[in-house]
């Protein structure tokens, strides 16, 4: 379904809440980390990480395979306890206050992770469920998702006869049913044609102009961090090794660099001997499925 | 400062609503399961089959030599309940599977991610497990039905059977989810459920009873949940069948080892999606 501005705008405030204005107020921090570690055995995945993200920032953190962006999304989603440091999200320890992070957070996996053998509505059903959303809110917020993802008309169909930025789209209104303060997105637009990409950070754009929803997004596309992020973080081997917003990330390698030319110089232009043919099979799968 | 009164009555509406919430929970992760079988009932018809070869071909041939003592059942009668018990076996015991393959499709990871208690995910899915046996066992029990088996009239016995059934689908279908758990692949969970099934199918009284069992073997059906499965089903599905065990205790021993399977899988749950 297409909806036009003014029909995108009322479904906006119905989906993500009220339209935040735009004033210039020193704004909270929505995530922090300090000296946040993750060893497995002898590999420290994550090596000291100090991150302060401001509300209503989109974030992206970049890095080869294996650099230890997806632990850290794991560690922030609550799904992987820290080795050592501590990490706050919408102002919640994520090892004290593990169920109170999770109220106050959406995630969308790599992996494709609506579940295909139901329909678009019966896994925004079975989110707002398991998120508590009253059933009096239940019906309406469903629907309004569903219309400010484009997915109206194919709400009743299964999800095995989406196609892959169908998918997505759903998933991330998936995410947003519960209107989560973060929002975690783990390589959002991998294997997507350039429309359905597009298509996604269209709605990512949205939500970051209208709502003080936080995205931290993990990413491998140059493009995707440029068009979408205020700040990026570049991982490697475990370490945040920069950050800045791209234009100043880019400012600092050369007067004409492009992020690709910021990741080489800040990831030394190696081939990523990290990771595992886990990683791998991971991408080929997501990519498969999304034809 | 608030009233004692109104914390506590605060507190009584706060651990309500956690209950509200948990049984909500576990029903959203049944209803999602039972639409999927809704839409492609064919499992249950092809993993009929298995059982029915059971009944009509090892049922007819051992009740014609009549070499296991069953008393005053017919062995064919008194095999029925057995085989209901190992379909309901069979078919929860490689359900742990479903947990593997979400997990590699991500949508483990995100319920995990969900503020859902792990145990009301985990008793959603042992639900739809007994949910998805009952259906299974309509089939089976058509089947004694036709093939002469003198089986139990009334409401009660009924619904006894459909509890047994559904609280024996959970208890195995849970014990697979811990196994799930642990091995965390498919290729070794394949391995493992092939070596658990005929164990627990043997070492029961599914289709003798343990009476003739060597004593070491005795021990091991005594401490086999299948055993009180099988006990249960035989006198609630029966004409003239009595528990060995009572009733009771049978429900009794396998509503305990499925509370205790329930809190271990929550635990080990979040540890698959690592």
């Amino acid at each position: 379904m297409q909806v036009d501005e003014a029909g995108l705008a009322a479904h906006l405030d119905a989906t993500l809440g009220p339209v935040v204005p735009a004033v210039s107020a020193p704004r909270a921090l929505a995530i922090t980390t300090s000296r946040l570690t993750r060893r497995f055995g002898s590999l420290t995945a994550v090596d000291r990480l100090d991150l302060a993200i401001p509300a209503g920032t989109i974030f992206g953190l970049l890095g080869s395979n294996g650099a230890g962006k997806s632990t850290t999304l794991k560690m922030l989603t609550t799904l992987l306890s820290p080795s050592e440091g501590t990490a706050h999200v919408a102002g919640c320890d994520v090892l004290q206050e593990a169920r109170e992070v999770r109220r106050h957070i959406g995630y969308v996996p790599q992996m494709l992770s609506a579940d295909a053998a139901l329909t678009g509505r019966e896994n925004l059903e079975l989110s707002a469920k398991l998120y508590g959303i009253p059933r009096s809110e239940r019906r309406e917020r469903i629907v309004d998702a569903l219309a400010f993802m484009e997915l109206v008309d194919v709400g009743q169909v299964l999800v095995r006869k989406y196609s892959g930025g169908m998918i997505r789209r759903l998933e991330i209104a998936q995410a947003l049913l519960h209107r989560p303060d973060v929002v975690f997105l783990d390589e959002p637009t991998v294997g997507l044609d350039p429309n359905a990409r597009q298509a996604v950070w269209g709605r990512l754009r949205d939500l970051r102009s209208r709502t003080t929803t936080t995205v931290m997004l993990t990413t491998h596309d140059m493009e995707e961090a440029e068009e979408l992020c205020q700040v990026v973080g570049l991982m490697h081997r475990g370490r945040l090794v920069v950050q800045g917003s791209p234009s100043a990330l880019r400012a600092g390698v050369g007067s004409d660099a492009s992020m690709t030319d910021v990741f080489i110089h800040y990831t030394g232009g190696t081939v990523a001997q990290e990771g595992d043919s886990r990683d791998v099979a991971r991408t080929r799968r997501v990519a498969s499925r999304l034809g | 400062m608030t009233l004692p009164g109104r914390a506590a009555s605060q507190a009584a509406l706060a651990s309500e609503l956690s209950i509200v919430n948990f049984v909500r929970q576990a029903l959203a992760v049944a209803e999602a399961e039972l639409h999927k079988l809704w839409r492609d009932p064919t499992e249950l018809f092809t993993r009929s089959v298995q059982p029915i070869l059971w009944l009509l071909v090892f049922g007819q041939v051992f009740s014609r030599t009549h070499a296991i003592p069953t008393g005053q059942l017919a062995y064919l009668d008194f095999l029925a309940p057995g085989v209901l018990a190992q379909s309901i076996l069979f078919t929860s015991i490689f359900f742990g599977i479903a947990i593997i393959w979400e997990r590699d499709l991500g949508i483990l990871q995100k319920t995990l991610v969900s503020p859902a208690y792990r145990s009301a995910l985990v008793l959603g899915k042992a639900l739809s497990a007994g949910v998805r046996a009952m259906a299974q066992s309509t089939i089976l029990v058509a089947v004694t039905m036709a093939l002469g088996i003198h089986l139990r009239s009334g409401l009660a016995p009924l619904i006894g059977l459909v509890l047994a059934v559904f609280v024996g689908a959970a208890l195995f279908s849970t014990f697979s989810l811990v196994i799930a758990c642990i091995v965390k692949t498919r290729e070794r969970f394949m391995g493992i459920g092939q070596v658990l099934t005929m164990p627990l199918f043997f070492a029961s009284n599914a289709i003798y009873p343990i009476d003739i069992m060597p004593p070491w073997l005795r021990i091991v059906a005594r401490l086999n949940p299948l055993t009180y499965l099988v006990d249960a089903l035989r006198s609630l599905m029966l004409q003239g069948a009595a528990s060995v065990h009572g009733l009771v205790f049978d429900f009794a021993v396998q509503g305990v080892v499925l509370l205790m399977l329930v809190a271990v899988a929550a635990r080990l749950y979040p540890t698959v999606a690592v």
